[in-house]
């Protein structure tokens, strides 16, 4: 499994063909408390950078990109009712969808950890 | 992920780059990073969380620096000769040209709030109005414009009443609101014993040792109890971290500050209140008395006494969205496919732990129970109409 980062906060974990999504721990803290999230239906189709989800802390709502293209395979049901998840274990049980990977080149492309901290730190 | 948020529940409202800082700056800055642009001021948006923060305040105390706001002294010149009633009826006769409600008749130590008017009856800032109680201050107002607005206030206030009264701006001293329930226990025990005998909306001037001279009305927007205290900026920091040494005070941020006067169905100005709206409409026709309403004689009177009398096309209500999807400033309003209005204010309740909105309807759409849709992101969202405050009141009326 990789996990790779988009210079928007969100984060990839590819497992075989299926990546998980999910915006970052920084994401969250820019963002605070995590008061609804709206996130796509299964089955729809999206291409790299279109808008995917939205996050809506107390403070605005904030566009959340598809860091790669793909098709919807699962989205997270628990976060409806316990949007809070969200800021509690933003890479884990906070994530947002999972999608069927169109091309898995896409997700290479993408920073690997190290290369992420090292982005957050220049912000 | 977005940096850039979709629809700001604070918006700016100076350009960029030409903010000051808070005389307090240092003060906040050792207590947060979290800072934004509001009304040319750089401005605390949040400290521990915004919601951490809202609760706070409802169930203890939070201090806010609202320095940015625009505190004046409004006064009849040196010599005018009056004394007691005559002085005030005087001076509260000069602001009346631009205001709907019966100054003149404040008692002394009384506050009022209400809004400037254009000559067609729209609002172009909302304020409050404050009566001395000191004789020796007979024929002085003191006046709280909002930050957005203040130059324009002040120059449309003297343009007024040029040779008639002086208008002397405050804003060079610090405005510290305390609010919550434990408001009045910290600033007995921080300020002055005194200041648990005041009322809602009254003033009052007390002289401190350790703070000097304050002028000090027991209000807020939060829909709390509280304070708001206009102190010299020498005194201030003194001021503010005696406030905080207290164990029920923290500091709050101007995120909380929105979701407090929105859970206490308050209004914001160039949100939910702009100069082609006018007070019926925002449903604050309270605030015009009787003596006003007669007298017909202040800016937009026609309009504004039409609307009293036969109701007005739109009015300001409260929604409840009927799931968990926060409809914010611009989202439109629809019946039947049809829009009638438009979210003026939205957000996220921590009190009820769920979306709350604040728009215009038309008229006949009103009526809380009514049912309506909200366009969120294209999708209508089916809410609800409900009365205003969404969280009750807690002034302290009487003693």
């Amino acid at each position: 499994m990789t996990k790779r980062y988009t210079k928007d906060h969100e984060w990839v974990e590819l497992n075989g063909d299926v990546a998980t999504i999910g915006i970052s721990s920084y994401a969250t803290e820019q963002l605070g408390e995590v008061v609804y999230v709206e996130l796509p239906a299964k089955d729809k189709d999206f291409a790299a950078h279109a808008d995917m989800a939205v996050v809506e802390s107390a403070k605005a709502a904030s566009d959340v990109y598809a860091p790669i293209a793909g098709k919807i395979v699962d989205a997270n049901a628990a976060l409806a009712d316990n949007p809070g998840l969200v800021n509690e274990a933003p890479e884990g049980a906070g994530w947002f969808v999972k999608i069927k990977v169109a091309n898995k080149a896409e997700v290479d492309a993408l920073m690997d950890e190290a290369a992420y901290a090292d982005y957050v730190k220049g912000l | 992920m977005a940096h850039a948020p979709r629809e700001p529940g604070i918006e700016p409202m100076a350009e960029a780059g030409s903010s000051k800082k808070l005389s307090l700056d240092a003060l906040w800055r050792a207590r947060t990073s979290k800072f934004a642009d509001f009304a040319g001021y750089e401005m605390p948006i949040q400290f521990e969380g915004l919601i951490a923060e809202h609760l706070w305040t409802r169930e203890h105390a939070g201090l806010f620096d609202v320095s940015h706001m625009g505190p004046c002294f409004f006064a009849l010149p040196n010599g005018h000769g009056l004394e007691g009633d005559a002085a005030h009826k005087k001076v509260a006769s000069l602001i009346e040209r631009l205001v709907p409600a019966d100054i003149q008749g404040l008692k002394p130590g009384q506050v009022r709030y209400t809004m400037l008017l254009n000559a067609d009856g729209g609002i172009l800032d909302d304020l409050m109005i404050a009566r001395p109680a000191e004789a020796a201050a007979a024929g002085d107002l003191y006046i709280v414009v909002n930050a957005g607005c203040k130059i324009e206030d002040w120059k449309l206030i003297e343009a007024a009443t040029k040779g008639e009264a002086n208008l002397v701006r405050a804003d060079d001293r610090c405005l510290l609101a305390l609010q919550g329930p434990a408001a009045s226990k910290a600033a007995a025990t921080v300020i002055a014993p005194e200041l648990s005998d005041m009322i809602f909306m009254s003033v009052r001037r007390v002289e401190t040792e350790r703070f000097g001279r304050l002028t000090i009305t027991r209000s807020g927007y939060t829909g709390e109890d509280g304070y708001e205290v206009l102190v010299r900026a020498e005194h201030a920091k003194d001021l503010a971290e005696a406030l905080l040494a207290h164990p029920e005070v923290k500091p709050i941020g101007l995120g909380a500050r929105d979701s407090l006067r929105l859970e206490a169905g308050l209004c914001l100005y160039g949100h939910d209140l702009d100069p082609t709206t006018s007070p019926i409409e925002a449903d604050l026709a309270w605030t015009i008395q009787k003596r006003r309403r007669e007298a017909a004689d202040f800016p937009g009177a026609k309009r504004i006494l039409r609307e009293y009398e036969l109701g007005a096309a739109r009015k300001r209500v409260g929604i409840r969205p009927n799931d968990r999807a926060p409809a914010r400033e611009g989202v439109e309003i629809m019946k039947d496919g049809k829009k009638i209005g438009m979210v003026t204010s939205g957000g996220f309740s921590p009190i009820l732990n769920g979306p709350i909105s604040m728009g215009y309807v038309e008229a006949a759409h009103a009526e809380p129970g009514h049912v309506v849709d909200l366009m969120v992101r294209g999708t209508p969202r089916s809410a609800t109409i409900v009365p205003l405050p969404f969280v009750p009141h807690r002034y302290v009326r009487k003693k």
